[in-house]
Parts: C-alpha cells; structure tokens; sequence
C-alpha cells in the first residue's frame, strides 16, 4: 500500500502506520484468546505450488511468540512514524514502510504456517523484507556492510533448513509437517544439528552470532526493536517446534544446546560490555538473552532425557516466558537508543552523556528497561530468569547429570547477570547520566510524543508484567504444552504458583518500602531546600566534562581481564620527549568471531570458489544452455 | 503469639544493624591501642545525617537522589527472606535466594548509577571497580549457595539453614568449612573491607565503595551507611547460622546464640582488618577467585558424597 501511494508527500508513511497498527491490533484480538483459553484456530486456503498446502494453525505457543510481535510492530510503527520524519525528504518512506508491513506479514506466516514450503516461504520473504530495512542507509559503508553479512547468514540459514526439511519429508506424502513422521537415530540428530544450525543462524546464538551487531544497529530504530525483539526468536520457535517433533531427545542434545546457550549467555554478556555504540550494546544483549533462553532449553532436554520431568517443565516455561519478557524490554530499550540517536544525532557512547538532563523522560524509561535486562526485581526479566533458576537448583538435587547440568545452568546465569549489569550500568551511566561530551549532546532534546507514546507503554508492560507475573502462569502452561506436550503444560503450573506469587508480593513490598523510605527522606528534609554545588569530587576547583570517567575507563578493569577472549585493541601515545604536550588514546571493540574465524573462512572459500569460475564467463547463451541441459536432465530422471 | 516472633526478628535486625560497624572499630582500635569510637557510633552518625540538609551537584538528576532510598530499599526488602537463627523469615520460598541475590544487584546498580550521576571521575573510578568484583564475588556466592541447597535437600534460605544441625558439621564438615571460608571472603569483598577495600581510605585513589559515595550528604547519606550496616549484616547472618548451628529448643535461648554469633563475625572481621593489609587492586579479583574456588570445591564435595 505505502508503494501505491508514493506520488503524494506523506502518504506512505500515513499509510504504512495504518496499515501496521490496524493489522497489529486484528493479530492481537486473534492471538490474545488463543493464549487465554488454549484452544488453537486453524485456517486452510487453497494454494496451488507443488507440495504446498496454505494452511495456518495459530496454537497458544505461536501465540506467544504473536503476542510480542503484534505488540512490537504496532508500537514499532507508532515510533516509527516519528522516527523516519527526520529523514524527510532525504529518503523514500514507501520503501522501508512497505518493508516493514512484509516482515510483519513474513513473520506472521513463519510462526503459524504448518506447511513446510508455505514456512520457507514465509522465511525467505522476512530475511529479504529485514534485508531492505538494514540497508535503510545504504549510504554508510557500515550498513552496506552489514547488509551484505546480514544476506550471507540469511542464505546459509536457509540452505540448512531447506536440507532440514528434505529430510524429515523424505518419505512424507506431502510437505504438511502433520503428514511428517519423525526419523530415528542418526537421522533425527541429523535433523536436529541442521535445525540447530539453520534456526540458529536467525537466533543469533555464538558462535553463529557475527551478522547480529552488524544488522541490528544499521536498521531504523523501531525495526531494531523488531528485529531483536520478534524476529530472532523466529529461531528460537523453530528450534522449539523441531525439538517437540524429534521425541524421544537424547541426552547430548540438552549437553550441546546448554553448552551454546552457556558460551553465548557469557559471551553476548562480556561482548556488550566491550561495546562503543548503544545499539551495538543492546545487541550484543540480545545474544545474551537468546542464550539465556537456550540454556534453558538445554538444561529442560537434559532434565527430560534423564527422567526429569518437574524440572523439564519449569526450564521449559522459563525460557518461553524470557522470549516474552526480552521481547518487551529490548524493544524499549531499542526505541530509546533510537530516542538517542534522534536527538544526538549519535550513538557513540563516548560523545554522549548528560542526556537525562535533556530528556527526562526518555532517559527514566531507558533506565527501566535497562534494570529489566539486568533481571533486576520488580521487572519483567527477572521473572523469566527465576524460573530458569528454580529448575537449577532442584536439578541439583537429582543425581548425576543433572545437578551438573543444574549447577552449569545456574552459573552462568548468575556470572552473565553480573556481566549484564556492568554493561547496562555503563551503557546508561555513559550516555545519560553526568556532562554532555560533546556538543551535539549537550544540544539534545526530547522526542515527540509519537516516539514517546510506545515507550511508555512498553516500559508499564514491563513492569506489569514482572509484577503480576502469576498472571501469566495459565497462559503460559498452555503455550509449554502446545510446545512440549500438555502434560509439561500442566506439570508446570503447579511448580511454579507458589513461588510466583511470594516473588510478586516481594516486588510490590519492595516497592511500597522504597515509597515510605521516599516519604520518610521527604519529612527528614522537613521542607528544607537542598543546597546546589559543583560536584564536589574531592575538593575538584574546575570539574570538566571531559575528567568524567568514559566508556571505555568503566569497562578498563574487567576488559582487560578477559582481554585474551576481547582482543580489544588499544592505541597508546608514544612519549618521547620530557614534557609531552598532546596525547591521545583509543580503544576499539573488535568483532572476535568475525575477524578470526569467519574472514579466513570466507576467504579459504572464495579461493575454493575461483576454481570454478570457468563455469561462470558472462555469455548469456551459454547460460541458457546450463538451464536447457538441467531441465533436460531432470526430466530424464523423473521419467 | 507466633506471628510476633517474625516480625520482632526483623525488627531486631533492622534495629541491631548499625552495631556491627561499631564492634569493628572498637576491634580495630583495640589492636591499634586506641579508645576508639563509641560502638554506638554509627547511630549518632545516622542520627545527625538525618536532620542535616543535603548538597547537590549541578550535574546530578534524580537518579542520584533516588540511588541511596533504592540501594537501603533493596537491602530492607532483603531482610524479608532472610532467616534468623535458623527460623523461617517472613517471606520463605523455593528459590528466595535468587530474589535476595538480585535484590543486592538492584542496590548496586542503584549505587554505582548514582555515583556516575555526578560526572566525576574518582566516583566513575570507583563504579568500575564495583562492578568489577561484582562479577567475580556473585557466582561465588551463588555456587555457595547452591552447595548448601543441596547439603539440606533444601531450596529456599529459610530451609538451608533451618535444616542445619551440629549433627551437619559432623557429616559434612569439610563442605561447610569451605563454605564458611567463601563466605567470608565474599562478605569482606561486598562489605568493602579489607583485603579487598578499606573503608578509612576516603581520599585515595585506591578504594571502591567509599569512593563511589563521596557526593552525598545528609539524609541520602545517612540512608547508605544504613544500608552498608544492613548488608553487612546479611552476611554475618548468613555465615553465623552456619557457623553456630545450635538449637537450644526455646526460641529466645536461639536468638541469644545467633546474635551473639552475628557479633563474633564482626569481631572476626575487625581481626582480619587489624592484622591484614589491603590487597594490590589488580589481585582482588584473584582473592574473589579463590572464594569461587572454595564454593565450587565445596559443591563437588557435596555432590560426591
């Protein structure tokens, strides 16, 4: 629609919000009542491609992962509209409009389709819908860049899953995952490693991680929150629907996936810390999530392999309720880097500072979103976190393989959680809080209310969310046994009531103790006016903005601890005279996985590739001779 | 009668807190030769904070004004699920630690949040280096804590330690020596005491927490030395329920023991203040290491048994 109305001025984006918003509150009033009562609604059109079938099944498991998305996209296209004004005239709004709206479509399908050549469909269309988005400013090398990883990792994982695919329907009358029958033995854990491998490219998981820090941050804001809110977990559902098809799991299966989710958690974690760009930051916080996410799918496989059910069940509901929760809080945190960007027209962390001065607001809801990445109570992530953690720990005390399992589990949520905390606290204290570094920071100024509005109500989501957690548990016990099978459902909802509910009465009297210490510290002053100063800092006569600590000052101490993992690269001033004048100093985050194991890859392949590049010589008749020759061929084998 | 027993428990910590940083220095000074401050020091100090009027920076939003009511917030909400002498606290359920031990990650947060509001760079200093030791001391804590979980077949405090006996130190001595041992090195790091930090050195370039705190005044200060008295108090808690795991059978003969416990860890971190030197900055993280070392030791131990 947007691109039917290109000629007019404002037209595509009026028309793009539209159609977003109107399409995001019909696919909540369907997925809603699903999630709700458990019942799953199917649709069936007739399609006419060979062993396709356009067949929908919405259960309450593609509920969840719906909810997040009808509710990102909505609110993404509310944002967006007051994002892409301020490239008004500089860009073509049909073009990333109607983007937009295909990858809400695109991922509507992945997650309902039940027809494996209508889900690759689905698959191809939201990687080239997202691959125009990131390509947004294709003016920026980085983005092109980005672009071009972004559409490698995109194909790769499609490759793998097309192979997934042909596997499993090998003996299938038709491509309906119904009609499948699940293969045993070396053929299921090949499915399974091909799966791993081809959602995990869309999950973002290390070591198949390298295309998200490119993407995420070269995508408009609202797609960012999109994108790292909904689409990687597209992975994630995938994995999930092949896990539940592939039954009985082996125990090695629960070893790799806890061990990725284990490296990733860590890793994502230590990696966001390292980071100079905002969006950089919270993208490399999504590798941690889905890690998080991973290890307690990893941690419910090995439970449930070992006979472990109770405990299955709790790992299972807590990583589908952290899909849910990191889904609302990354997206606001991505609306709010994208508030940064807006205003300081940047967001490198070491020219910013001083923002919360200049958008108060803005700034309060950043700050709420970045304590919910940090699963600190009363938000919404630590809900999802303390499940993973209850399974933990009764996992240790089951024998053998478990406990380990459990105490592996644990640890790194525990270390990642610290990590996590360091990198927020630096990303917000950075960026926010202090003296502007620059002037472009010091001229910031607070978004309109079309970029506000969405914020707001994903940060009181947030909240709610984590409050009124056992809210959640029906909904949630429905979508583990869509998933997993309905007895883990219902197993689930017993475990975890209880504890559920003490931690909600935990949050609300934690905060209705911070309100009385707030009124008791307002009577202390007894209407006095505080006095206002410089910051004292020891007796300082002058404090500059440029004496703060700086991004990459917080993180010194524990990057180059792991230095050896970060391989940071710091350019120090040669002094060679007694009374130096300038000096200068930096320091740059590399992309470890990228420069280390992917470019040698690549280029080993590339050299692999030029062998053939006999085949490839640019004359059109000959080109039309390979297709005339392959369809010959392959008529000679049908017949 | 049995619900005042909760309540006048944490009562009691709330009201007890602030002696513990007493009793230290009156340790400290009987080593030093000294007199030394009154051991009720600190709640005169709290008591003049709290009617003084505070100094903001210009620089400061309200995210410093609300770091310390969060941080002591934090920490008095902690104290709902902390169990005392071995009873059951108010809020007692699986998985309580996880809440206790994301409670004191918010107060963190809170505080260095708060330390980089001010846009210096000595509290900046000081927030780097808090969240440094951080990563290392949590999972210790944490490897600790899921060690005695399953010394007891327990899942939440109030039941780990509930299920402690002195009949658990004959089985599984080892295990809850080295758990004692982790503790208490993760206490001193938490605490900011020394090895890890010294709390007199206000105006060097060397220390952590003090630094972290140098720009508030009045009540905002009162409420984080309150806070600081209550964390320490957790932890001597903790490691004094398992330390002196008696049960007289009365009520009141158990919390005359625990209490006197909590105020022998004091006194114990008093000697190690007295008799140790503060540590080089650069190898805290190896002293945080070792008490990792200890917890995870002491769950392999227990795992194997």
């Amino acid at each position: 629609m947007p691109f039917c109305l290109r000629g007019r001025p404002g037209a595509p984006a009026r028309a793009g919000t539209y159609a977003a918003v109107a399409a995001s509150l019909a696919g909540l009033s369907a997925a809603l009542p699903v999630l709700l009562s458990g019942e799953p609604v199917s649709v069936s059109f007739p399609w006419s491609v060979p062993l396709g079938s356009f067949s929908l099944v919405l259960d309450p498991l593609a509920a969840l992962f719906l909810v997040p998305l009808f509710l990102l996209t909505g609110l993404g296209a509310v944002y967006g509209a007051g994002y892409l004004k301020a490239y008004e005239g500089r860009k073509d709004p049909a073009l990333p409009w109607a983007a937009f709206n295909l990858l809400t479509a695109a991922m509507l399908l992945v997650f309902t389709a039940v027809n494996a050549v209508l889900f690759l469909l689905g698959w191809e269309l939201m990687a080239a819908a997202s691959f125009l988005l990131v390509l947004f400013e294709h003016e920026k090398e980085q983005a092109r860049k980005a672009g071009f990883i972004y559409l490698a990792a995109g194909g790769a994982g499609a490759l793998l899953l097309m192979a997934m695919f042909a596997l499993l329907g090998a003996g299938a009358p038709s491509m309906d995952f119904a009609s499948f029958t699940p293969p045993a033995g070396g053929a299921a854990s090949a499915a399974f490693l091909l799966a791993l491998a081809g959602f995990g490219l869309k999950a973002g998981f290390i070591p198949l991680h390298v295309w998200l820090p490119e993407a995420h941050p070269a995508a408009p804001s609202h797609v960012s929150a999109v994108m790292s809110g909904v689409m990687i977990k597209t992975g994630v559902y995938g994995l999930i629907r092949v896990l539940a098809f592939l039954r009985p799991w082996p125990e090695w299966w629960g070893w790799l996936l806890l061990g990725l989710g284990l490296v990733s958690c860590l890793g994502g974690a230590l990696f966001a810390l390292a980071q100079h760009e905002l969006k950089r930051v919270l993208a490399y916080s999504s590798i941690e999530n889905v890690g998080i996410i991973l290890l307690a799918l990893g941690l419910g496989v090995v439970a449930a392999a070992c006979g472990a059910d109770r405990l299955a069940s709790l790992a299972f509901a807590g990583a589908l309720l952290h899909v849910f929760n990191h889904a609302l809080f990354k997206g606001l945190l991505f609306m709010g880097a994208g508030a940064v960007l807006h205003a300081a027209g940047t967001g490198e962390l070491e020219a910013l500072g001083g923002l919360s001065k200049r958008m108060p607001a803005s700034a309060a809801l950043f700050l709420a979103g970045s304590a919910a990445a940090c699963a600190l109570p009363p938000l919404n992530g630590f809900a999802g976190e303390f499940l993973v953690y209850i399974g933990a720990f009764r996992a240790l005390n089951a024998p053998g393989p478990v406990a380990i399992a459990g105490a592996a589990a644990g640890l790194a949520l525990a270390t990642a959680g610290a990590l996590a905390a360091a990198a927020f606290a630096r990303a917000y204290g950075v960026a926010f809080l202090g003296e502007p570094r620059t002037e472009r920071a010091a001229g910031a100024h607070a978004p309109g209310g079309l970029m506000a509005g969405p914020m707001w109500i994903l940060a009181v989501l947030c909240l709610g969310s984590g409050l009124l957690a056992p809210l959640l548990l029906g909904p949630l016990a429905f979508a583990v046994g869509a998933g997993f099978g309905p007895y883990y459902g219902f197993l689930w909802g017993l475990e975890a009531m209880t504890p559920f509910l003490y931690v909600s009465a935990g949050g609300f009297a934690l905060l209705g103790i911070i309100a009385m210490a707030a009124a008791k510290r307002r009577a202390f002053l007894g209407g006095r006016e505080p006095a206002v100063a410089g910051t004292w800092d020891c007796g300082y006569a002058a404090p500059s903005a440029r004496m703060q600590y700086g991004a990459s000052s917080f993180a010194q101490p524990l990057t180059d601890f792991f230095q050896p993992l970060l391989r940071k690269i710091g350019r120090y001033p040669v002094i060679s005279e007694y009374f130096p004048a300038k000096a200068s100093f930096s320091s740059e985050a590399q992309a470890v996985f990228y420069n280390s194991v992917y470019m040698p890859a690549a280029a080993r392949l590339r050299d692999l590739a030029f062998r053939f590049s006999w085949l490839q010589h640019g004359r059109l008749q000959i080109y039309i001779l390979y297709i005339v020759v392959t369809l010959i061929g392959l008529l000679l084998w049908k017949l | 009668m049995e619900i005042i027993k909760p309540f006048s428990q944490y009562l009691a910590a709330m009201l007890l807190a602030p002696l513990l940083p007493g009793i230290i220095n009156r340790v400290k000074a009987f080593f030093g030769g000294r007199r030394g401050q009154p051991a009720l020091q600190l709640y005169f100090d709290l008591y003049k904070l709290s009617r003084k009027t505070p100094v903001y920076s210009r620089t400061a939003t309200w995210v410093f004004r609300a770091g310390p009511v969060t941080g002591v917030c934090a920490l008095v909400t902690a104290l709902l699920v902390l169990p005392f002498a071995g009873r059951p606290s108010f809020l007692a359920f699986e998985g309580d630690f996880i809440f206790l031990l994301y409670l004191l990650g918010l107060a963190r947060f809170a505080t260095v949040l708060a330390a980089l509001d001010t846009g210096s760079a000595f509290e900046g200093m000081g927030a780097s280096r808090e969240v440094q030791f951080a990563v290392f001391a949590e999972p210790a804590f944490f490897i600790g804590l899921a060690a005695l979980a399953r010394v007891g077949g327990q899942t939440s405090l109030s039941g780990m330690f509930g299920a402690l006996t002195p009949e658990t130190w004959r089985v599984a001595a080892p295990v809850l020596a080295l758990l004692t041992a982790a503790f208490f090195i993760v206490l001193l790091a938490e605490n900011s005491r020394v090895p890890a930090d010294d709390p007199n050195t206000h105006l060097e370039l060397t220390m952590i927490h003090e630094v972290m705190v140098l720009d508030h005044s009045g009540p905002d200060l009162a409420y984080i030395l309150y806070g600081a008295a209550l964390k320490l108090w957790l932890f001597a808690a903790l490691i004094a329920s398992m330390v002196l795991p008696r049960r007289t059978g009365s009520w009141a003969g158990d919390s005359a023991l625990f209490l006197l416990a909590v105020l022998g860890v004091a006194v114990a971190v008093g000697v190690v203040e007295s008799v140790l030197a503060r540590l080089r900055l650069t190898k805290v993280p190896y002293l945080l290491i070792t008490a990792f070392a200890f917890s995870a030791l002491a769950l392999i131990f227990q795992v194997g048994r």
